[in-house]
């Protein structure tokens, strides 16, 4: 199959200070990250010709985005020949689908993609009273006025009601749901810039406060501050990059086949990832058997949970028995998952972190957390409950 | 905020009744509202009254203070009307205890007043109206 996933590679990784209210400005984590990523492409600024990031200047946002395109292109003085960004495309890793397809068109040949969360600062700045809450007040609309009346604010909620209802008719147990946090944690504390590294058990994970039915504390991901960015080249260049080799592309996955809502649709998984895992495997002769690790976003554990059963790693309902005891996702078992802690225990990268995760891995560049037997495939996704996406990656 | 494709729907039960759209030529129930039948595409739609009966399919006990007027924990379902299951709302379920709580459970509707507003939230059809203390349709 001639693609244009072929013809793009991850050349450059960087990544800024992570962590719990940092207190510094976004644009200066972004800098950090994407001067990072180009000098470990070994480029220069001049030779940045697109960028690309996931969502863009946003009004609103709050800390969920700290840097809009236009401002680092500003900032850095680039001069790109094209440049994008948006909240709606297929989850975080959509932004880099549009890198690869940029450098597959011939439009650039290095392309700057980045994302910038400060939330955990942002939080400390409001309740310091040095920025003020924009929002509140007022009656609502587009789509929250359907779920914030009823109190239903958070992305906890909503992502609980499909969990309850995926636990009525499979049996998932916490105690089975809980590998997924705990597997986490044990990773995360091999990863030096994670936010929680501190042991936990199956019964710190049982006995943390409840948030919402099924989901307890350690369910939901950490917000923080942090930015991450890659320079998505086209492969001719790879042989002249820093390393002389890169990591490569096999197949994406971005389809949305289910309606774009939170409380429609198969309510025993969440939407927007079966259209995205159903792509990914029409895009490749690679099988599931093939897979040496997965990355799979877990802004709550129960998205990870969706993403290896519409992968296909197990059967349908049976994730629960497949994450029995932990083993199979363990960093030495069948299918390492999230192996630098994920956004449950690293902190809430918002998808680029799973695929700087297996970037890393798949160089061998992991150190103490290296999955052994040298990997040479991994997927990373993003996204569940809003459209998602996957990438199949593979090692130079 | 109220618009002009949604103030029936947030408005409906100032009568007591719950209603949709819903197409003239299909005869499919739409929601959200939308200007477009989903299935035929037909743009004729007409709303229409239900009779609030419901299951729920899925349900959490939200424990976590969002918003300074919701004190935890209160119930959150998703609920399929009875005339068609694809139709689906988000609201709360009042009036039964955790330990009570069922997918399945068959469910009736009842408002709750905010100013020009008439919530639709849901009660098991074993409750009686407002058996959670709270007035139905008058101040909360």
């Amino acid at each position: 199959m001639d693609k244009f996933e072929h013809s793009a590679v991850v050349s450059g990784l960087g990544m800024s200070d992570i962590g719990r209210r940092l207190m510094r400005d976004p644009m200066a984590l972004t800098v950090d990250a994407s001067l990072a990523a180009i000098a470990d492409a070994g480029l220069t600024r001049d030779d940045i010709d697109g960028v690309c990031t996931y969502p863009g200047n946003v009004p609103g946002a709050g800390g969920f985005s700290g840097a809009g395109a236009h401002d680092l292109i500003d900032v850095l003085r680039l001069k790109p020949n094209w440049h994008n960004s948006g909240l709606e495309q297929a989850g975080q890793l959509g932004s880099i689908v549009a890198a690869m397809m940029a450098v597959a068109t011939g439009l650039c040949r290095h392309v700057l993609c980045f994302r910038t969360v400060w939330e955990a600062t942002y939080v400390q700045l409001q309740r310091t009273g040095q920025i003020r809450y924009s929002g509140g007040g007022g009656r609502l609309s587009g789509g929250m006025e359907w779920r914030i009346p009823y109190g239903a604010a958070s992305a906890a909620n909503w992502i609980a009601l499909y969990c309850s209802r995926y636990m009525h008719e499979y049996g998932l147990t916490r105690e089975q749901l809980g590998q997924i946090a705990v597997n986490n944690r044990k990773n995360a504390a091999l990863t030096p810039y994670a936010v929680y590294k501190d042991p936990m058990t199956l019964e710190d994970y049982l006995n943390a406060r409840m948030v919402s039915t099924p989901l307890g504390l350690y369910d939901c991901d950490v917000p923080c501050d942090a930015s991450v960015a890659f320079v998505i080249s086209h492969k001719d260049t790879a042989k002249d990059c820093r390393r002389g080799r890169a990591v490569g592309f096999e197949a994406v996955g971005t389809a949305n086949t289910e309606r774009v809502s939170w409380d429609e649709g198969d309510l025993r998984y969440l939407t927007g990832i079966e259209g995205a895992a159903n792509m990914l495997w029409s895009r490749t002769d690679l099988k599931q058997k093939d897979i040496d690790m997965v990355q799979l976003y877990d802004g709550f554990s129960f998205n990870a949970l969706c993403w290896l059963e519409k992968l296909g790693f197990c059967g349908v309902g049976e994730a629960g028995a497949f994450l029995e005891g932990g083993q199979r996702i363990a960093r030495d078992g069948e299918l390492p998952l999230n192996t630098n802690g994920g956004q449950l225990s690293a902190g809430r990268l918002h998808g680029y972190g799973f695929l700087h995760e297996a970037c890393v891995q798949l160089l061998g560049e992991a150190g103490e957390r290296q999955v052994p037997n040298n990997p040479q495939t991994a997927i990373a996704t993003s996204g569940g409950g809003v459209p998602g996406s996957a990438l199949l990656l593979t090692a130079p | 905020m109220l618009t002009e494709s949604n103030r029936f729907f947030w408005t409906s039960g100032a009568d007591g009744k719950l209603r949709f759209l819903r197409c003239t030529a299909c005869r499919n129930y739409i929601h959200p509202p939308s200007p477009v039948c989903d299935k035929c595409l037909c743009r004729e739609l007409a709303v229409e009254a239900v009779s609030g009966r419901a299951t729920l399919a899925a349900v959490t006990v939200n424990h976590q203070m969002w918003m300074p007027n919701m004190e935890p924990p209160y119930v959150v379902g998703i609920v399929e009307i009875e005339e068609q299951d694809s139709v689906r709302l988000t609201t709360n379920i009042v009036a039964c205890d955790e330990a009570d709580l069922a997918i399945g459970m068959s469910l009736q509707v009842e408002f709750q007043e905010y100013e020009d507003v008439f919530l639709p939230v849901f009660r098991p059809v074993s409750s009686p109206p407002g058996a959670d203390g709270k007035n139905p349709t008058g101040d909360a």
